[in-house]
Parts: C-alpha cells; sequence; structure tokens
C-alpha cells in the first residue's frame, strides 16, 4: 500500500493513470490529432476536387477571375499567417522550455497575427460585395461569355476561403483558452499537451491556406 | 516529454524560406509559361506544405504510428483526387494540356 502511494507520488502533475508514463500520454493524444486532422484533410480535399474538375471544365473562365482577386492583400496574408506559424511555433517551444512569460506573449503574437488575418479576410469579402462578384442573384461578371462559369469559381472561392476562415475563428477561440490556461499556471515542463495540439491544428490551417492562395488568387496568365 | 527542444534559429530558417516560396510563387505567375504556370504554383504549394509539416508540426521526430496516421490520410486524399479525374479525363470532359 506504501509502495502504491509512493509510485502516485512521482506522477507528473498532468499524467492520468491510465497511462504508462508521459510519453505514452503525448503519443496518444497526437496520434488522436493527427487522425482528426486526417479528416480535416478529406473535408477540405472534397472542395479542393470539385475546384480541380470546374478547373478542368472551363480553364479560361477561371483565369479570367484573376484580374478581380486582390493579390496584394492576398499576398500579405499568406506572410501573416507563415508569421503566425512562426510564432506558434515558438510558443509550443516555450512550453517544452517551461517559460511561462514567453509562451503567454507569443500565444497573443499568435492570435494578433491571426486576427490580422480575418480583418484583410473581411476587407477583400468587402471588396467582392461592391464589386457585385458574390453568387447569387447580385451577380455581375464584366465578361458575358463567363457569367455562369465565373459565378462557380466565386461560389468555390467564398466556400473555401470562407471554410479557411472559420477555422480560423476556431483557432483563435483554441489561442484565448491556452494564454487563459497558460495564465493560471495550468501547463508545465512536463505537461503542456494542449499547447502541442492546438499547434498542429494552427499549422495545419496554414497549410489549407498555402494551397488556396494560388489555386484562387493567381490561376491567370499574364496577357 | 516532448524530448525535440529545436533552436529557434532552425525554426527562423524554415520562416524564412516559406516566406521566400511565397514571393517565388507571385513571380512565376506573372511570368507566361503556359501549362508551367500550373505545375509551378503546385510543386511550389507542396514543398511549402512539407517544410511546415516536418519543420513546425515535427513530422520529422514523429513516431512510426504517427507517420503511418499521416501518409494514410494523404494517400486517401490521392484516392480522392486522382480517381475524380481520371473518371473525368477519361470521357474526354476536360479540353486538357495541348501537350497531351
Amino acid at each position: 500500500m506504501a509502495d502504491a502511494k509512493a509510485a502516485v507520488a512521482v506522477h507528473d502533475a498532468g499524467l492520468r493513470h491510465h497511462f504508462d508514463d508521459s510519453a505514452q500520454q503525448f503519443q496518444s493524444s497526437t496520434i488522436g490529432m493527427w487522425v482528426f486532422l486526417v479528416t480535416e484533410i478529406m473535408f477540405f480535399g472534397g472542395m479542393f476536387a470539385a475546384y480541380t474538375v470546374y478547373r478542368g471544365l472551363y480553364p479560361d473562365a477561371f483565369a479570367s477571375t484573376s484580374r478581380f482577386m486582390n493579390v496584394t492583400i492576398g499576398g500579405i496574408n499568406t506572410a501573416v499567417l507563415i508569421f503566425s506559424s512562426f510564432t506558434m511555433v515558438l510558443a509550443v517551444r516555450s512550453a517544452q522550455l517551461g517559460q511561462k512569460k514567453a509562451l503567454i506573449i507569443f500565444l497573443v503574437l499568435t492570435l494578433i497575427l491571426g486576427s490580422v488575418f480575418l480583418c484583410l479576410k473581411y476587407v477583400e469579402y468587402h471588396e467582392k460585395w461592391v464589386d457585385h462578384h458574390v453568387p447569387g442573384p447580385a451577380f455581375q461578371y464584366a465578361d458575358s461569355r463567363y457569367f455562369h462559369q465565373a459565378q462557380i469559381l466565386f461560389f468555390l472561392y467564398f466556400a473555401m476561403t470562407g471554410m479557411h476562415a472559420i477555422h480560423m475563428i476556431v483557432g483563435a477561440g483554441l489561442l484565448i483558452t491556452l494564454i487563459v490556461m497558460a495564465a493560471r499556471n495550468s501547463f508545465s515542463r512536463g505537461w503542456y499537451t494542449p499547447v502541442e495540439m492546438i499547434g498542429l491544428y494552427w499549422h495545419f490551417v496554414d497549410i489549407v491556406w498555402i494551397f488556396l492562395f494560388p489555386l484562387l488568387y493567381l490561376i491567370g496568365r499574364p496577357k | 516529454m516532448s524530448q525535440h527542444v529545436v533552436s529557434v534559429k532552425l525554426y527562423a530558417k524554415v520562416f524564412g524560406a516559406l516566406l521566400a516560396l511565397t514571393i517565388t510563387t507571385v513571380a512565376v505567375s506573372k511570368l507566361d509559361l503556359g501549362e508551367f504556370n500550373v505545375i509551378a504554383a503546385i510543386s511550389i504549394a507542396v514543398i511549402k506544405a512539407t517544410l511546415v509539416a516536418l519543420f513546425f508540426m515535427d513530422v520529422r521526430h514523429a513516431t512510426s504510428l504517427t507517420r503511418l496516421v499521416v501518409g494514410a490520410g494523404l494517400f486517401w486524399l490521392a484516392i480522392l483526387l486522382l480517381l475524380v479525374l481520371t473518371d473525368y479525363a477519361s470521357r474526354g470532359w476536360f479540353p486538357g494540356p495541348h501537350w497531351l
């Protein structure tokens, strides 16, 4: 009995008793998170497949939409998101080293960069709204030949960037949770699994944007 | 716990590479390379995604089981895209590149 108590006492604070040790618990969480990310790959994969089919069917119409895309904002947003992945990875590193202050600073930076991305996305959506490039009864297109086909591209644009933006909003909520947990000393060098897992999620959302940017903004060939 | 603390310098290098590739993809899109524009855009995106997965998501230090999960996910994505494309392409519904 005394031995059992001693064994409990040497546990890491975050270790659940049904795992052998912290390493096994961490690996289980990692695999679980990746299984979830695979479902996300398939979820976005369906939309990428739809995009590929329609771009294959209407290459000229799709190319004609590129001059209405704001490549400057799209490019800046790509850089902002890559920068946020960099700060996220530094947050995970701070957690590994048990540096609470650095962890909170990097999480806040990541949150700020994510918010900058969403604000710029709002500016872009507003531009599309003003230009009547939102699919539906009010849709207008400069080249009447491509009225219907270009609408498919703009539908895919809003569906894909919209789903991506929803993932960013969820990510921002998760970051706020992490910041609160970190401030309350919930993490230690022995247990910071949520920081690592939400980091994986954040990088996944970054990867989705890495594909969306060239596929939606840079289709058209220069004339 | 996770034993691999990577230096800030390495992360900064990956960050720099990702930014450089972003600039490259915009620059390449300004050139008229014919069919190669699409190939270049997707290749650069795949390289960027691989960098993020290997270094930021730490797949290079992952256990074999985690790698198997990642690989299976990509394999299923390949099934989704390739079988859909072969279906459309074999019916002759795609205009297709001129050199095919």
